[in-house]
C-alpha cells in the first residue's frame, strides 16, 4: 500500500530546487494563485463540463514553464486512492435524467455531473501537485507564516517535515524485516503491529531528547530561523494579477461555446 | 476518508477552513503561553512518527484487509489536545502537498473531521473522564476503544454532511449516512483497539512518558469541557449563519442542496445551525418506512433540476462540442510550442 511509488517525497522535494520561471516566483504568489484557481474550479455548478476545460491551460503552463516531468505528476494523481472517484461513481446510477443528446447518443445527467466530477478532481490534485514540485515545502511554509499562520504551527511542520524522512526509512526497515519474517502471512497480525508501534514510538521519544539536547547545545531560544529570504517582484504580483484575471474570464464568459461559434461559422 | 477538493464547493470549503484556522490560532496561542520548549521537538517528531506508522500496515482479523494507524488519538493521549491538534493539522497539510490526499480546499475539512474530534471530543470528553493515572490495561482499552468509535463516527458524519452541503454528489443524505457510518464503525473499533495497545505497551515500559502528559503539563489538565463545547457550538452557529449566506447569495448549488437535506425550500432566519438539520432528518427517519423513499422530494427535485436546465438546442450543443474540442487542442498546442521552444533555447 505504502510503496515507494507513493512515498516518493523525496523525489518532489529535488523537483522544487529547480531553477526556471516558475520555480523563481515567490511562493506567496504561487500560493495565492493555487488556491484561486482550486476555488474557481470547484465553484462550478456540478452539471458544468465544458466550462472547465479551459481551465486546464493552468497547469499546462506550469508544466511546461517548470519542467516539471508530466508522466511522473500524472502517476501519482492516479494512485491517490480516491474518495472523489468512490462518491462520484453514483451520480450516473442515481441521475438517470437524459438531459443532452450528441450526434444521436443521449446522455443522463448523472454522467455529465461524474466527468465534471472528475475533471475537477483531477485539475485540483495537479494543481496541489504543482504548487509543491515548484516551489519547496519551506517555501510553502514562509508563505503561509507571511499570510498570517500561527509561527508555532510553521516550526511544527517545517520539523515534521524535517524528520518524515528520517522515520520514514526507519519504519521501512521495520517492515521488511518483519515481512522476511512472516512466512504465509503470520505475524502481519494486529498484535505485532502494535508492539511495532510501541518501540517506534519509545525510539522517537527518545530521539526527540537528543534532538533537542542538540539544538540546545546550538543555542536553540524557543524559535527556528531561516536563512532564506523572499521578497515579492513585479514579476510575481503580475503573474498573480494575470491569474486571476483569467479565472474570472473563464468563470464567467462561456469561452468554449463562443469558440465553437465562430469557428462554426468560419468553417461555413 | 480524507475528503476530496472536487466534492467541495467553495462554501462549504471556505467555513470548514475558517473554523480550522481559527482552531489552529487558538492552539497556538495557547500553547505559546506556558510552552515548555522540550514540547516543540517532541511535536514535531511524532507528526514524523505518524506517518511512519501509517506505513506499517496489518491485517484485520475476519476481514482479510489490511488497516494502518490514524493516530489522532495516541497524539491527544501524550500530548494533551492542543499540542495533538497541531500535530494532526500538519500532518494532514503535508499529506496534501505531497500525496494530494484530498486536495488544498478540502485540507481545512480534513484537519476538522480527523482532529477536532479525537482532540476535542473524545479524549477530553471520554478518555480523560475514564482513565486516571494507575488504571488498569482493560479500562484502558475500554476507553480508547469507546473514543475510537466516537471520534470516528463524528468524523464520518461530518464528511456526510459536508458533502450532501455541496451538492456535487448524487447520493441521498441518508444512503450516504447508512453507507459511511457502518464502515467507520468498524475502523473506530480497530483504531482505538491498537491506540491502546500502544498507550499500554508505553505504559509498560516507560510509564513517566504517560505520566508527564497527565500530570505535569499544565496544559492537558486545565481544559474546561465547557469552554470546548462552548468553542464549538459557536462554530457551528457560525457555519450555519455563513452557509446560509452563501445559500441566500448563490441560489442554484447550495440552496438546492439545502433543500434536499433539510426538506424545506429556504432558510429563514431563525433557523440557523444545526438544530433544524438533525431535527428535520429525524423526522425524516421518522417517516421513512411509511414513504419507502421520500419520493415526493425526490420527483421534485428532479422537476427542479430539469428546470434549471437550459433548453437544449441541437445548434448550441454542436457548437459546444466543436468549442471543447478546439480549446482542448488550443491548450496542448500552447504547451508543446513552450516545451519546444525552451528546449531550443536550452
Amino acid at each position: 500500500m505504502f510503496d515507494n511509488a507513493y512515498f516518493n517525497i523525496g523525489y518532489l522535494d529535488t523537483l522544487s530546487y529547480r531553477d526556471t520561471i516558475i520555480h523563481r516566483l515567490d511562493p506567496r504568489a504561487k500560493l495565492i494563485a493555487t488556491l484561486a484557481f482550486i476555488i474557481t474550479v470547484v465553484s462550478f455548478p456540478k452539471h458544468e463540463f465544458a466550462g472547465l476545460l479551459p481551465f486546464l491551460l493552468f497547469p499546462v503552463l506550469l508544466f511546461s514553464l517548470s519542467d516539471v516531468p508530466v508522466k511522473f505528476i500524472l502517476k501519482k494523481v492516479l494512485l491517490v486512492s480516491s474518495f472523489a472517484v468512490c462518491i462520484g461513481i453514483f451520480n450516473p446510477l442515481l441521475d438517470r435524467q437524459i438531459t443532452t443528446s450528441f450526434f444521436g447518443f443521449s446522455v443522463s445527467g448523472g454522467w455529465i455531473s461524474f466527468f465534471s466530477l472528475m475533471l475537477k478532481f483531477f485539475l485540483t490534485i495537479v494543481s496541489a501537485l504543482l504548487l509543491i514540485a515548484t516551489t519547496s515545502f519551506p517555501g510553502v511554509c514562509h508563505a503561509l507564516q507571511k499570510m498570517g499562520m500561527p509561527e508555532l504551527f510553521i516550526s511544527q511542520l517545517l520539523f515534521l517535515y524535517r524528520y518524515i524522512f528520517v522515520l520514514v526509512e526507519e519504519a521501512m526497515k521495520i517492515v521488511r524485516a518483519r515481512d522476511m519474517r512472516s512466512f504465509g502471512k503470520k505475524g502481519l497480525g494486529i498484535k505485532p503491529a502494535i508492539s511495532l508501534f510501541g518501540s517506534l514510538f519509545l525510539r522517537t521519544v527518545e530521539r526527540a531528547e537528543r534532538v533537542y539536547q542538540a539544538m540546545l547545545s546550538r543555542g536553540f531560544t524557543g524559535r527556528l530561523n531561516t536563512s532564506r529570504t523572499y521578497s515579492l517582484t513585479i514579476s510575481d504580483v503580475l503573474f498573480v494579477c494575470l491569474t486571476i484575471m483569467f479565472l474570472y474570464l473563464f468563470r464567467t464568459y462561456d469561452v468554449v461555446s463562443t469558440v465553437g461559434r465562430v469557428s462554426m461559422r468560419l468553417l461555413g | 476518508m480524507h475528503m476530496a477538493d472536487a466534492l467541495l464547493s467553495p462554501a462549504v470549503g471556505a467555513t470548514f477552513w475558517a473554523g480550522t484556522l481559527g482552531t489552529i490560532t487558538y492552539c497556538s496561542k495557547k500553547l505559546k503561553s506556558n510552552l515548555d520548549e522540550k514540547l516543540m521537538p517532541l511535536m514535531g517528531v511524532l507528526g514524523a512518527f505518524i506517518f511512519a506508522a501509517q506505513m506499517i500496515n496489518f491485517t484485520i482479523p475476519a476481514t482479510g484487509s489490511s488497516g494502518h494507524l490514524g493516530g489522532g488519538l495516541i497524539l491527544a493521549i501524550v500530548l494533551g489536545p492542543y499540542a495533538a491538534f497541531l500535530v494532526m493539522a500538519s500532518v494532514l497539510t503535508v499529506q496534501a502537498l505531497f500525496f494530494a490526499d484530498g486536495g488544498l480546499l478540502a485540507l481545512g475539512c480534513n484537519i476538522w473531521n480527523l482532529g477536532i474530534y479525537p482532540c476535542f471530543m473524545a479524549y477530553p470528553l471520554i478518555y480523560k473522564s475514564l482513565v486516571k493515572p494507575g488504571t488498569s490495561s482493560g479500562r484502558i482499552m475500554m476507553a480508547s476503544i469507546l473514543c475510537g468509535v466516537v471520534g470516528l463516527q463524528l468524523g464520518a458524519f461530518s464528511v456526510v454532511m459536508q458533502t450532501s452541503l455541496s451538492g456535487r454528489s448524487e447520493l441521498p443524505f441518508s444512503t450516504f449516512l447508512l453507507l459511511m457510518q457502518p464502515v467507520h464503525l468498524a475502523i473506530g473499533i480497530v483504531e482505538g483497539f491498537v491506540t491502546a495497545g500502544v498507550i499500554n505497551f508505553i505504559k509498560a515500559a516507560r510509564p513517566e512518558i504517560l505520566e508527564s502528559a497527565f500530570s505535569a503539563q499544565p496544559l492537558s489538565t486545565e481544559i474546561s469541557i465547557k469552554k470546548v463545547v462552548a468553542g464549538l457550538l459557536i462554530a457551528t452557529l457560525l457555519t450555519g449563519g455563513v452557509l446560509s449566506w452563501f445559500a441566500s447569495s448563490n441560489p442554484d448549488g447550495l440552496e438546492w442542496s439545502i433543500v434536499k437535506v433539510l426538506g424545506k425550500s429556504r432558510l429563514s432566519e431563525a433557523d440557523h445551525g444545526i438544530a433544524p438539520a438533525l431535527k428535520s432528518l429525524q423526522e425524516k427517519t421518522a417517516f421513512f418506512p411509511e414513504y419507502g423513499f421520500p419520493k415526493t422530494a425526490e420527483g421534485e427535485k428532479r422537476k427542479d433540476e430539469t428546470s434549471s436546465w437550459p433548453a437544449i438546442d441541437p445548434g448550441r450543443s454542436g457548437s459546444g462540442i466543436v468549442g471543447a474540442a478546439l480549446v482542448l487542442a488550443a491548450v496542448l498546442l500552447i504547451g508543446g510550442i513552450i516545451r519546444v521552444l525552451r528546449r531550443k533555447s536550452a
